[in-house]
């Protein structure tokens, strides 16, 4: 049986030097300005968790292996090794203390993709054995059951039997050469199944085929969040798979972030290979509808309405006008936070830290971005189109005693469905 | 013999050739020794191009991001400051321009030797204060190494020297003037191992940033 | 004092009369050095009470690797001068340029004047000497060299008058042939007096010699051994045409716009800036004009090694190298490492990719 080992934490680290992670370490002026982007930083007030602090061990890699100066200098013993204490110390910074949310990427006077290398980063920490336990617990679940939270099928069949009695609807199951194929994540199966039955509703109107697939449809995928290219590669696998083997056109990617970063834009480097589908986020897809005039609503909220961008789909996922768009299409009163779309504020539980136990202070902690955030707009109801920050935002919320209720965008389109006889 | 005259002789001489010689195969050496690790392909069907949008944050990360700059005006400002201040000296004062026309065969108009001088004492001004605000900003401190004041100290020393020799403050002037040369044939030496690497890769660090954020959609 | 080679004992003053220098231009002479020697003006009666009182000392004058620019410059001045009067009322024992005896006679002369003022004679030099072949220059079969430590062994002062005798100069240049060296690096034991310049300006020798005769020492020197009072300040700092220099004003070429309205001559490759010499104050040809003042850069003769300080006409900052070729060389070099250092990268990563060893989920925790 194999195990976790330092060694093979540093080849991995090794293996994933390529031309930008050396040009972004060799470039870094420690100007700490990445810093003032990263909400652990602006939050905790501590240095340690300036973003470019979190890579240290990486850099280390880097430059004794990777620069001609840096041999040099490993040769008399003047640089300081890569050891199992340094990657223990650097755990809780690299897992507990970065979402990936991308934003420190964004302000990099020298352009460092900070949030890539720590992504990056990461592979050399898992194969070296040192990431969290919540975490590790989180993929084997993944693996062995099938979804990280530990839904299996039968769970999910359950739900959609209530979703189906809700809507009069049947939800298709391994439907064989239909359009679509949509994927959940477990979050949104065991605390928002509302989802599915909003996108019921939707495909019904506007005519869509769709299908869900026994076998693959947890779309979140921890091997990303942990660092495994391998874990998530076997993780993505099973989607592929199901989706090519159904012969659909387009999977569909579920409101949950990272989910769509793992499907969309890492799932065909992990398997080495384009997809012979192709992978859209759903608000991208409602907006195809919206566009196209087949999807029609009625009616628009009466609240005053915010929408928090969830990093992986906006930021570093690229779907910017399309939540803004469909909110625009039911709702009157939209006020935008004072930093949105791409400079966006992380909700804290991105990147597996929400799968983080005893990361749960630091993450309470960190909220306080997003909390000031919302006071200084006053609204009545938060938008948003990620179940893991909807929970985060929600467990916020809690902790600091703030009344907003948060929404998951599909389904209030779901709600303004022309002809809905759920429509009020 | 040994002269002042001998040293400016040797700085202007065998010091220079050496200076370049070092900076110039420094250099390449540590381009290549990073573009060679190359790229792997990426298969995720692309939503935007990459190269518009890596030059694109070519350029535009020489602004700042609006939060961030409210957050540390300080750092955002004297950067600008002395980055500017450092190139107007370096690239319009008349000497120098004698200097860079007779390596490249180029040259421009240049600024009077006293506007130039202000931009000295300013540059020279703010550098001290962002040494200061390294040695005392928490995050700057925690992530500064010998290196970083290495850096400091040879972009530093070439204006200082360059200060005292304009204003002929050490006599005799050839000891100053081979002071203020040795201090760029430092710097030359000491730039290509160091992260003053930056002012070449810094192309490469945004255009790749600019490109993967352009795939996904994103202008970053 | 005997009477030595030349002529009778005479004061200086009288000999000044006798020449058709009056007493006030003796005065005039007297207050001008003063205050190119940088001393209160009251001094100047001083200096004519020393002068008229002063004997005439006896000097030795060895030309060695020379021009005779030199020699040139302190003699041959249109019209009498104070300066060239005061060089001929030094006993001059020997000076095988300007002496009619030669060989054996004028070498017995210079013995005789050794031997009589032993101690107090002073010697003056001009040109280098050749450590290479001592048959490089030879006077009487004697070598520079020898001829040197003899004829200071007895000196009270030496005198290095111009460039080549204080600091190698012309002879010295690269690859210097003859291993040309300066007086000061043969003789340590003695006071060297170095009065540079290709050549030097005539009132500065003749103002070390005023300075000796009247207060029998030799001036306050600067770091090169040159006398504070000329050469303490650049001919920069000196110039009438720093004003531009300081506005950015430069001539491009010797005929433009700039060049006619005598804007500074940096650009035209003045070597004014690192140059010190009183030639902007005490100027040439009995004051008519200096280099900068006739639109030529300053070449920088007073300072040591001017000869390889780069061309003439290239700008102080320019590298005497030839830096593009240079550069392209290097540039070669610096790909065929590169391509090294970055194959060497890229096996590296090769090599972890092969070692990869898939991570699984039972592979995640640390045994042990
Ligand atoms: S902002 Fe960029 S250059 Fe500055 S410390 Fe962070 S990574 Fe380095
Ligand atoms: S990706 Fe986000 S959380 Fe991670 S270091 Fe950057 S700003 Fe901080
Ligand atoms: S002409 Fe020469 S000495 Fe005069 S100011 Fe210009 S550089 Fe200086």
């Amino acid at each position: 049986m194999s195990e976790a080992t330092l060694e093979r934490g540093l080849n991995a680290f090794r293996e994933q030097m390529n031309a930008p992670i050396a040009s972004f370490f060799s470039s870094c002026v420690n100007c700490g300005m990445c810093a003032e982007a990263c909400l652990f930083y602006t939050e905790t007030g501590d240095p340690k968790y300036t973003p470019i602090n979190k890579l240290e061990p990486f850099r280390r890699i880097w430059e004794q292996e990777y620069t001609l100066w840096g041999r040099v200098k490993s040769w008399l013993g003047l640089s300081r090794p890569v050891d199992d204490e340094l990657l223990q110390a650097w755990e809780p910074l690299i897992y507990d203390g970065c979402t990936l949310c991308g934003r420190c990427s964004m302000v990099c006077p020298v352009g460092n993709d900070i949030s890539y290398m720590i992504r990056c980063a990461r592979e050399g920490f898992v194969a070296a054995g040192y990431a969290p336990d919540g975490m590790k617990n989180a993929s084997r679940r993944a693996v062995t059951i099938g979804s990280p939270m530990g839904v299996k099928y039968p769970a999910l069949a359950a739900q959609i039997k209530h979703v189906e009695a809700d809507t009069g609807l049947s939800i298709p199951m391994d439907v064989e050469g239909v359009d679509y194929m949509a994927l959940l994540s477990s979050m949104e199966i065991m605390n928002f199944p509302e989802y599915l039955g909003a996108l019921a509703r939707i495909f019904k109107q506007a005519g869509i085929t769709w299908t869900l697939c026994s076998e693959a449809f947890e779309a979140t995928n921890s091997g990303i969040q942990i660092g495994s290219s391998d874990i998530a590669k076997e993780l993505v696998n099973r989607v592929v798979v199901a989706a090519e083997r159904l012969k659909v056109k387009y999977v569909i990617s579920p409101e949950c972030g990272h989910a769509y970063t793992a499907i969309r834009w890492e799932g065909p480097n992990l398997i080495g290979r384009p997809y012979h589908f192709k992978v859209v986020h759903i608000l991208e897809l409602l907006e195809e509808l919206r566009s196209s005039g087949r999807l029609k609503t009625e009616g628009f909220e009466e609240a005053r309405l915010t929408f928090h961008d969830p990093c992986q789909i906006v930021r570093k996922g690229g779907v910017l006008e399309q939540p803004r768009n469909l909110l625009n299409m039911v709702a009157g009163d939209v006020v935008e936070m004072s930093d949105h779309r791409e400079m966006n504020w992380c909700c804290g539980g991105g990147g597996g830290v929400s799968a983080i136990e005893r990361a749960e202070a630091l993450r309470l902690k960190v909220f306080t971005r997003k909390k000031s955030q919302l006071e200084e707009l006053n609204v009545d109801t938060l938008v948003t189109a990620c179940a893991n920050c909807r929970l985060i935002i929600e467990e916020g919320l809690e902790e600091y005693r703030m009344e907003i209720p948060v929404v998951g965008l599909t389904e209030m389109i779901a709600e303004h469905l022309v002809g809905d006889e759920k429509n009020e | 013999m040994s002269t002042p005259v001998d040293f400016l002789l040797w700085v202007r001489g065998p010091g220079f050739d050496i200076a370049l010689a070092v900076f110039i195969i420094g250099i390449l050496i540590r381009l290549l020794e990073m573009l060679m690790l190359g790229r792997k392909p990426d298969y995720a069907e692309p939503r935007g191009a990459e190269l518009g949008a890596g030059l694109r944050t070519l350029l535009t990360r020489t602004l700042p991001e609006q939060g961030t700059f409210k957050r540390s005006p300080f750092t955002v400002v004297g950067g600008y400051i002395w980055h500017i201040g450092f190139f107007i000296s370096l690239l319009f004062f008349v000497p120098h321009i004698e200097l860079i026309d007779a390596v490249i065969g180029l040259s421009w108009p240049g600024i009077a030797g006293n506007l130039i001088d202000a931009v000295a004492a300013v540059t020279l001004v703010t550098l001290i204060a962002m040494l200061f605000s390294r040695l005392t900003h928490p995050v700057k401190r925690l992530l500064s190494g010998p290196e970083d004041y290495l850096s400091w100290l040879v972009t530093f020393l070439p204006i200082l020297t360059g200060y005292l020799a304009y204003h002929r403050m050490i006599e005799p002037y050839p000891l100053v003037l081979g002071l203020h040369i040795l201090s760029v044939e430092i710097l030359m030496v000491v730039f290509p191992f160091t992260k003053l690497m930056h002012a070449f890769t810094f192309i490469m660090a945004r255009w790749y940033n600019g490109a993967m954020a352009g795939r996904r959609g994103v202008q970053s | 004092m005997a009477e030595t080679g030349k002529g009778m004992e005479k004061t200086l003053v009288q000999s000044l009369r006798e020449s058709g220098v009056s007493r006030r231009g003796f005065l005039k002479f007297c207050t001008a050095t003063a205050s190119m020697m940088a001393l209160p003006p009251n001094m100047a009666p001083a200096i004519a009470q020393a002068l008229e009182k002063a004997r005439r000392p006896s000097v030795i004058w060895l030309s060695f690797q020379e021009c005779t620019g030199c020699t040139e410059s302190l003699t041959r001045s249109h019209s009498p001068t104070v300066e060239n009067l005061i060089f001929e009322h030094i006993s001059l024992d020997y000076h095988h340029t300007l002496q009619a005896a030669a060989g054996e006679g004028a070498e017995a002369a210079r013995e005789a004047a050794m031997a009589e003022n032993e101690g107090q004679y002073i010697v003056v030099v001009d040109g280098s000497i050749p450590l290479g072949n001592p048959g490089y220059s030879t006077i009487a079969g004697i070598s520079n060299l020898q001829m040197l430590e003899e004829t200071v062994a007895g000196a009270a002062a030496v005198v290095a008058v111009g460039t080549c005798a204080a600091f190698g100069g012309l002879p010295h240049a690269k690859p210097n042939p003859t291993g040309a060296v300066s007086v000061s690096e043969i003789v340590k034991d003695k006071p060297v007096v170095n009065v540079s310049g290709c050549p030097p300006i005539p009132t500065v020798i003749t103002g070390v010699l005023a300075h000796f005769l009247t207060f029998g020492s030799l001036p306050e020197l600067d770091a090169l051994g040159r006398p504070m009072a000329f050469f303490g300040k650049s001919i920069h700092d000196r110039c009438y045409r720093r004003p531009f220099y300081d506005k950015g004003l430069y001539a491009e070429t010797f005929d433009d716009e700039g060049a006619r309205k005598g804007w500074c001559l940096y650009r035209l490759g003045c070597k004014g800036p690192m140059a010190y010499n009183a030639c902007a104050t005490a100027k040439w040809n009995r004051g008519t004009s200096w280099p900068v003042e006739s639109g030529h850069g300053c070449l920088g003769c007073s300072e040591p090694d001017f000869w390889d300080a780069g061309g003439f006409y290239n700008a102080l900052s320019i590298p005497d190298s030839d830096i593009t070729r240079q550069a392209v060389y290097v540039a070669g070099a610096g790909i065929a490492l590169g391509a090294v250092a970055g194959a060497v990268n890229r096996s590296k990563q090769a090599r972890a990719r092969e070692e990869h060893e898939p991570v699984t989920i039972d592979d995640l925790d640390k045994r042990s």
